[in-house]
């Protein structure tokens, strides 16, 4: 019995060492030696050995410690959401309440709020996709589209127009969200991978169409100079312009730069929490249970009388709405957009904000992105080794929490003992 | 209450539907009874518009509702349980239930309620428990209870028996009986199990390959030697 459970961890083991030596090969064997003359080729086949061997043992280990304990009890971590749900809403509470505090603490210096900042525009993103993928169920792998229309209206508008942060801010949602629509309508009848592949394509079009209408958009130089939003009029700069008031001016205080990015944070912040508001209380109303219901069976719903059509294009529209505002928001704090910063790669860190934090949850969320952009940022110093302990990052996940780091489901409505007034 | 007349209908160039013509009355059980493959869900779901119908029709209290989308249709009264009970299932069982009361009159809502917990106390029991989590017996009484829940004037229940252990098929069966008689429910049961499906029913049809064959009460298909034969000795029949 020992012996078998041995084997099979062997097996397992050298399984993985082989799979990493072939990935490493590649990525860590060769390397490119810039040296006087010319480039030449080194090796460096003892990196792909380490590698081998981490996995390989890892592996190994793994095994060994799943077959030791009775299935029941593999180490995993437990579902503290399922466990304590009234938990979860002080949790909820606690975070907020963190948030609102967070620039004024002792310790948060200008780049540790700019950091902060960072991580809400990817909550409120998060939240916006996980009212199409988390409760509707539909995979959109090209959410960042709607993160760009925001953004580039914003931008647009400002520097063309000359309208204000506040006046555009709405506009950029229902651009958005009129883009949402748009998608909507040719996907009504996909689901699944097919609708991923469109909404992929839907992605880069809109991608592409930004970099090459350059009599528009700029094209690949992008748009820079997008004006600062200000609060009801009061500038943060350090010299106000003819007729307007600075921000420091006003309240008697000294300029600083910091002004600037603590205003900043509280906008994000206030339009993340707006998001999550929206979300919480749309999941009790009809529209909100019927997207869920969609999710769970399209055939049900429409036997109940529900029409998926309606159904698909709101979610679409209102999470593209977020996107929308979470779009100028980036573009105003930029200050410069370009095609660069919409490519895949954002939809797919979005989505996965999304998965890890366990479809459909909103404190999940905020703890993947915390974990997903959060920690990035704060492994700058490790350079290079920042995606290695991302990558890690991930696989723990995958391997201790599959359905995501808060996947239980509380029900919208209870009857009887228990239940909430 | 319900008349299909003539109705073809298919799946592209498979045609699996031959003209069939049903006929369902104010306060009846009508079961359609059939092998598998023979067009039984195919029917149901012709009825509620998906595939369409190619040829024939399909009338709700004289309403031509032949062309309309499925969606519409609870609105006009018809309730649809479909195949495989389709319960929501990380919805839990109160979530589902209000579900179904979207097409209904939302100034009925806590009585019809009511009236679905009391028909299947199972339910109530289990108010607050996610759909997925219930045994096979009790996501049927959900689906039949979600499908009750915009008090329709005609139920159709597609093979509510499926999957289910004898006694609890036996369980469902009077509960569809129980709806019929105290409620005036007007339903249209389509069933493999003929045996429990033709001693409930008061009219049966028998589809074979798209084309209705026989038709009678239920007692006079119950004792159609050719019935018995096919569908019933060595089936579901010998053991119930």
């Amino acid at each position: 019995m020992a012996g078998a459970a041995l084997k099979a961890a062997l097996k397992d083991g050298i399984l993985g060492a082989v799979v990493a030596a072939a990935l490493a090969l590649p990525m860590l064997g060769f390397r490119l030696v810039d040296s006087a003359s010319a480039l030449t080729l080194a090796t460096r086949f003892d990196w792909v050995a380490w590698a081998a061997a981490i996995v390989g043992l890892g592996r190994f280990a793994l095994c060994l410690l799943r077959q030791s304990v009775p299935a029941d009890r593999v180490p995993m971590m437990p579902d503290l959401g399922a466990r304590f749900p009234k938990a979860r809403l002080m949790v909820g509470w606690a975070l907020a309440g963190f948030a609102l505090v967070l620039p004024f603490l002792p310790f948060a210096d200008r780049s540790l709020v700019d950091k902060a900042t960072m991580v809400l525009i990817y909550v409120m993103l998060g939240w916006g996709l996980n009212i199409v993928v988390g409760l509707a169920g539909l995979l959109d792998l090209g959410f960042v589209a709607f993160y760009a229309v925001g953004a580039y209206s914003y931008a647009l508008l400002a520097t063309k127009l000359d309208l204000s942060f506040w006046l555009c801010l709405p506009m950029a949602g229902l651009f958005a969200a009129s883009f949402g629509i748009l998608l909507g309508f040719p996907v009504l009848r996909l689901r699944g991978d097919y609708l991923a592949i469109v909404t992929l394509g839907f992605g880069e079009i809109i991608r592409v169409i930004l970099q090459n209408w350059v009599d528009f958009t700029n094209g690949p130089n992008g748009i820079s100079g997008i004006p600062r939003p200000t609060l009801f009029g009061l500038q943060f700069t350090a010299n106000a312009p003819e007729g307007k008031t600075t921000f420091a001016d006003y309240f008697g205080l000294d300029f600083s730069g910091e002004h600037r990015v603590i205003f900043l944070y509280f906008v994000i912040l206030a339009l993340a929490l707006l998001t999550n508001l929206f979300t919480l209380r749309i999941r009790r109303l009809p529209i909100g249970r019927a997207w869920e219901a969609l999710r769970e069976d399209e055939i049900a719903c429409r036997s109940l009388g529900l029409n998926p059509t309606m159904i698909k294009l709101s979610a679409f529209a209102t999470g593209a709405m977020f996107a929308g505002f979470a779009g100028s928001f980036f573009a105003t704090r930029q200050g410069f957009i370009s095609p660069e910063s919409f490519t895949f790669i954002e939809s797919a860190v979005i989505l996965a904000i999304v998965v890890l934090g366990g479809m459909g949850s909103q404190i999940g969320v905020v703890l993947a992105a915390l974990l997903l952009v959060g920690l990035p940022e704060w492994f700058r110093e490790l350079q290079q080794y920042r995606m290695l302990a991302f990558g890690g990052t991930m696989v723990l996940i995958m391997l201790w929490k599959p359905s995501g780091l808060l996947s239980h489901r509380a029900p919208t409505i209870r009857l009887g003992k228990g239940a909430p007034s | 209450m319900l008349a299909v007349e003539n109705l073809h209908s298919g799946y592209g160039r498979i045609q699996a539907l031959h003209g069939v013509s049903v006929e369902v009355k104010k306060g009846e059980i009508v079961t359609l009874i059939g092998a598998n493959g023979a067009g039984k869900t195919t029917l149901l779901m012709t009825i509620c518009g998906s595939p369409r119908a190619t040829k024939g029709r399909v009338l709700l209290d004289g309403q031509d509702i032949t062309q309309l989308p499925m969606h519409k249709l609870a609105h006009l009264g018809l309730a649809h349980s479909p195949e495989g009970r389709r319960i929501f299932a990380r919805m839990s069982v109160l979530e589902n239930l209000q579900m179904g009361a979207v097409a209904g009159n939302p100034d009925h809502y806590d009585e019809d309620l009511d009236k679905v917990l009391t028909l299947f106390p199972r339910l109530k029991e289990r108010i607050n428990q996610r759909g997925g989590t219930l045994s096979g017996g009790e996501q049927q009484m959900l689906a039949i209870g979600r499908a009750l829940m915009s008090r329709p004037r005609v139920l159709l229940l597609d093979e509510p028996s499926l999957g289910l252990a004898p006694l609890v098929v036996r369980h469902i069966f009077e509960m569809i009986k129980q709806i019929n008689q105290e409620q005036g429910m007007t339903v249209f049961l389509v069933e493999q199990n003929a045996h429990h499906a033709l001693k409930l029913a008061h009219r049966g049809y028998v589809l074979v390959n798209g084309r209705v064959t026989l038709t009678g009460t239920g007692a006079e298909l119950l004792a159609n030697p050719e019935i018995r034969a096919h569908y019933l000795e060595g089936g579901h029949g010998a053991t119930a």
